[in-house]
């Protein structure tokens, strides 16, 4: 052993002995907790794994028993044991897109304000307090959603949108009455106050990846704050922006105990988003630890299957968009 | 067209005007947002103390939870919560810490430290009810009935991607330097991450466990159809256990007045325990980071 | 290559240096070569960073290794106790013979290696532990002595790399509260405490004040008596001040080896008498 040939030339003392064999235990620890270490890597590759394939085989004979016919029917019905993701399907969607459409001008709104507009000594105390937000538990917006928004929403807001929109073409069934308080709109709203942080602390800090000197020398042209915002920082960001806004469609899509308590659980497409509604995530929820038989449990771990594939595959698009990012940053 | 028409550029010309008015209102915008932001922080809290304070009792503490109409507490939520977090950061953290360890000291650049990292950044925004579906399939199926080892277990796969993320973040943070010199002392690599780089990353580190509890110890979704719930003081691992967001969740959606009340107490309880947990979790970080 | 003047390291007549005339060759022979670096050539993934050097270090004297930032100095320094192996993509050629053994060797135990060849940084790097933890440390973890014994080896540590004066009373305090001047010094004083043969210093004195740097040069005299010392330095002066041996490497090349007398009075090589003059750096 070449390692042995390196010890002092003194010769194999008992000090060296006792070296040599304080070496070899080295060795073994090392190997040892590098395959511990290497084993925990592998077991959250295996969790995911684990996650998808008790998923499929869960799902199986909800798949196998309605086909694709499952993604486009409407019906959910556990007496006649018929069952159709659409409606769940088109909740989580349309709630989703509900909550984008708030929270993206809001939380890009936030995020301006924190870097362009901000005394620096409130920057971190109003950066906080919006993270706070991510902080409080979903239940406890399900919770202040179903006691608190949805009584408040049924008073004010719906009456105003059914009354300003109920004759204009197309809009008047976009906002059909009457005004229930829960439903798809009030979750939309909730979901949005729910990744509002999510949005605004990405923006935030891919805004801070602006090199000042190119915003200094908008200034030096002449542009007001807010062209330097529209003309330099958005466009400069604009990969990272789509990434964080990905990353907060992401948590919305699988969002479940707030939805449950204010979408209203009902299996169908209205075409009023005032009207009750349900989400992938609320059913399974609901209705899990009652589902009787075999298909109505399989039916709902295939809407978990669907929302899980959903939401991978936002979340991927949001971490390759952040990843694009960084390496621009690293360069 | 070459020459420079300075009346164009005064503070008077209506296009300057206009732009500049444009961008009065798009910062008012900007600033509105961020009031709106943080009214809906406030309203929520005050919504909690004004509904929630008046039921704090001792009783809430030291009662169990009560059948509809009677007196009670949240004691068996609580305690279920305290033991089912407990047992799930207890096994997450260190399969958290010790994957993190691999990605930042073992295999930095290499091709499985990147694949995990994509799939744990994505775990840890993945939605938590799936996670309470594959517990469900995986342990409760198996075990034949609910139980509050498979809500700990369920609790345990959300740990470990939080972990994962802040250890490896801080372990990154470590100067290089400083692992350099332990090796150029004889040290092995694994004293010298256990000594060395942990104890230079530790406050980042125990930053990361506290917004992992943080984080589980508000989760209903996963416990749902894991532990489900149990209206008595039950400790026993193999059983049905209640936690306080369950607790919230059922009494909540309840017709009685009693239940509503006492879930707007769990609901108080809930939030402010894990909002100091992450503020302790920053105020701890921000420290390290001096 | 042709032209340069190289020291033919051959460890069997370790006194053959071509010494330029004029110069005082060193008292005859007594020199024996603790370290041969031969044909060494250096990766940085796929950029070549050493192009082939071959030098001797000898026993019980300090070589400086002096060249402008990117002549691979620092790069050969972490060669000589592997350093590298801890990045991937990072890699050795030719051979590095400690007392005739290849370290280069992929068989050869690095912590062995690194016990016997100790490194001090640029900037100093105390452990987040008490200044006493920081010495015992090492020593722990290679020997099993008792408590009465280990606090003469700290102290004696910290007496050879002269920091027990200063820091004997707070032995607990945490090794980052002291001034950096202190932490270099406690860097090698674990470094030293631990017995190496090879004290490889790369910048030591490059983020410290004069008067701390002083100290540190002081130190380095009084421990050439029982170390082997290779020191990379930007500083000319300490180079000339510190060392029996300086080699000046430029672009990957070793231009020039000789004793530090000759190099700093009277190169062979054009780009040594540029470099030692400031005329580039």
């Amino acid at each position: 052993m070449t390692d042995l040939s390196l010890q002092a030339p003194s010769g194999l003392s008992a000090a060296a002995e006792a070296r040599a064999s304080k070496l070899r235990s080295f060795r073994i620890k090392d190997g040892a907790f590098r395959n511990i270490t290497l084993a925990s890597a592998l077991l959250v590759l295996a969790i995911l794994g684990g996650v998808i394939l008790a998923l499929v085989i869960g799902s199986a004979l909800a798949f196998s028993t309605f086909g694709f016919d499952f993604f486009v029917t409407q019906a959910w019905n556990p007496v006649t044991e018929k069952f159709g993701a659409l409606s769940p399907i088109y909740g989580t969607l349309v709630t989703s897109l509900i909550a984008m459409l708030i929270a993206v001008p809001l939380g890009l709104g936030i995020a301006i304000f924190l870097t362009e507009l901000c005394p620096p000594v409130l920057r971190r105390p109003i950066g906080v307090a919006i993270e706070l937000l991510a902080g409080i538990p979903s239940i406890i917006y399900g919770i202040w959603g179903l006691f608190v928004f949805a009584p408040l929403l049924q008073e004010t807001v719906q009456p105003f949108l059914i009354s300003v929109f109920g004759h204009v073409p197309v809009l008047s069934t976009l906002f059909a009455g009457p005004p229930y308080g829960i439903g798809i709109m009030t979750a939309g709203f909730i979901l949005a106050i729910m990744v509002l942080p999510f949005i605004t602390s990405i923006s935030r800090d891919v805004f801070e990846t602006v090199p000042p000197v190119l915003k200094e020398a908008a200034y030096g042209v002449g542009c007001t704050r807010w062209e330097v915002v529209r003309q330099i920082v958005i466009p400069f960001t604009r990969v990272g922006l789509v990434g964080g806004v990905m990353l907060g469609l992401g948590r919305a899509l699988g969002e479940t105990m707030a939805v449950t308590f204010v979408i209203g659980n009902a299996h169908k497409i209205s075409g009023s988003i005032l009207a009750p509604g349900t989400t992938i995530s609320a059913s399974i929820a609901n209705e899990f630890t009652e589902a009787v038989g075999d298909l109505y449990t399989s039916s709902l771990i295939a809407l978990g299957l669907i929302l899980f594939i959903i939401t991978f595959i936002v979340l991927s698009i949001a971490r390759l968009m952040l990843m694009r990012l960084d390496k621009k940053a690293g360069v | 067209m070459t020459v420079l028409e300075p009346s164009k550029h005064t503070a008077d010309a209506p296009l300057y005007r206009r732009r500049r008015g444009k961008s009065v209102l798009m910062m008012s915008l900007s600033f509105a947002a961020a009031f709106v932001g943080l009214a809906f922080l406030v309203v929520i809290l005050l919504t909690l103390l004004i509904k929630g304070f008046g039921g704090l009792s001792l009783a809430v503490f030291t009662e169990n939870t009560p059948p509809p109409g009677s007196q009670g507490g949240l004691l068996n939520a609580i305690v279920g919560s305290l033991i089912m977090t407990a047992i799930g950061v207890a096994l997450g953290t260190p399969v958290g810490i010790l994957a993190g360890t691999y990605m930042a000291e073992y295999g930095k650049h290499g091709k499985l430290a990147s694949i995990v990292r994509f799939i744990n950044d994505i775990l840890l925004s993945a939605p938590s009810i799936v996670v309470g579906l594959f517990v469900y399939e995986v342990v409760v199926i198996h075990m034949g009935h609910f139980s509050g080892i498979a809500g700990a277990l369920a609790l345990a796969i959300i740990v470990v991607p939080v972990v994962v993320r802040t250890t490896e973040d801080m372990l990154n943070l470590v100067p290089s330097q400083l692992r350099e010199a332990a090796s150029s002392l004889g040290l092995p690599r694994s004293t010298v991450i256990q000594r060395i780089s942990y104890k230079a990353a530790q406050a980042g580190m125990i930053t990361g466990v506290l917004l992992a509890i943080a984080r589980v110890s508000g989760e209903t979704a996963p416990l749902l159809f894991t532990a489900l719930n149990n209206q008595f003081g039950s400790t026993d691992l193999n059983a049905p256990m209640s936690s306080l967001p369950v607790v919230i969740f059922q009494f909540a959606l309840s017709p009685y007045a009693d239940w509503q009340a006492l879930a707007w107490t769990g609901a108080l309880i809930v939030t402010f325990a894990v909002l100091a947990l992450s503020i302790g979790a920053r105020v701890l970080s921000a420290g390290a980071q001096k | 290559m042709t032209s340069i003047d190289l020291a033919r390291s051959n460890p069997a007549e370790p006194g053959q240096i071509k010494i330029a005339p004029g110069a005082r060759p060193m008292a005859g022979a007594g020199l024996s070569e603790k370290i041969s670096v031969r044909g060494l050539k250096f990766f940085y993934g796929d950029s070549l960073a050493l192009k082939g050097v071959d030098l001797p270090i000898y026993e019980r004297k300090v070589t400086a290794f002096i060249g402008p930032s990117g002549c691979g100095k620092s790069t050969l320094l972490r060669i000589l106790n592997r350093m590298y192996d801890l990045y991937p993509k990072q890699r050795a050629e030719g051979q590095v013979l400690l007392d005739g053994v290849d370290v280069l060797s992929p068989k050869l135990d690095l912590n062995l290696l690194r016990s016997r060849v100790g490194m001090v940084f640029q900037k100093p790097t105390p452990f987040p532990m008490s200044i006493y933890d920081n010495i015992a440390f090492g020593i722990r973890l290679y020997e099993k002595i008792s408590k009465s014994e280990l606090d003469g080896r700290v102290e004696a540590a910290l007496r050879r790399a002269a920091l027990w004066n200063e820091v004997k009373d707070k032995l607990d305090a945490s090794g980052l509260s002291l001034s950096g001047g202190q932490q270099q010094r406690l860097c090698i004083a674990r470094t030293i405490a631990v017995r190496p043969e090879v004290i490889l210093l790369d910048e030591p004195c490059s983020a410290l004040d004069p008067i701390s740097t002083a100290k540190i040069e002081e130190l380095i005299d009084e421990l050439k008596a029982d170390y082997t010392i290779a020191i990379v330095t930007h500083n000319m002066q300490q180079a000339s001040r510190t060392s029996e041996f300086t080699a000046f490497m430029y672009l990957g090349e070793l231009i020039e080896f000789g004793e530090t007398q000759q190099i700093f009075m009277s190169p062979h090589d054009r780009r040594t008498q540029d470099y030692i003059t400031g005329r580039f750096g």
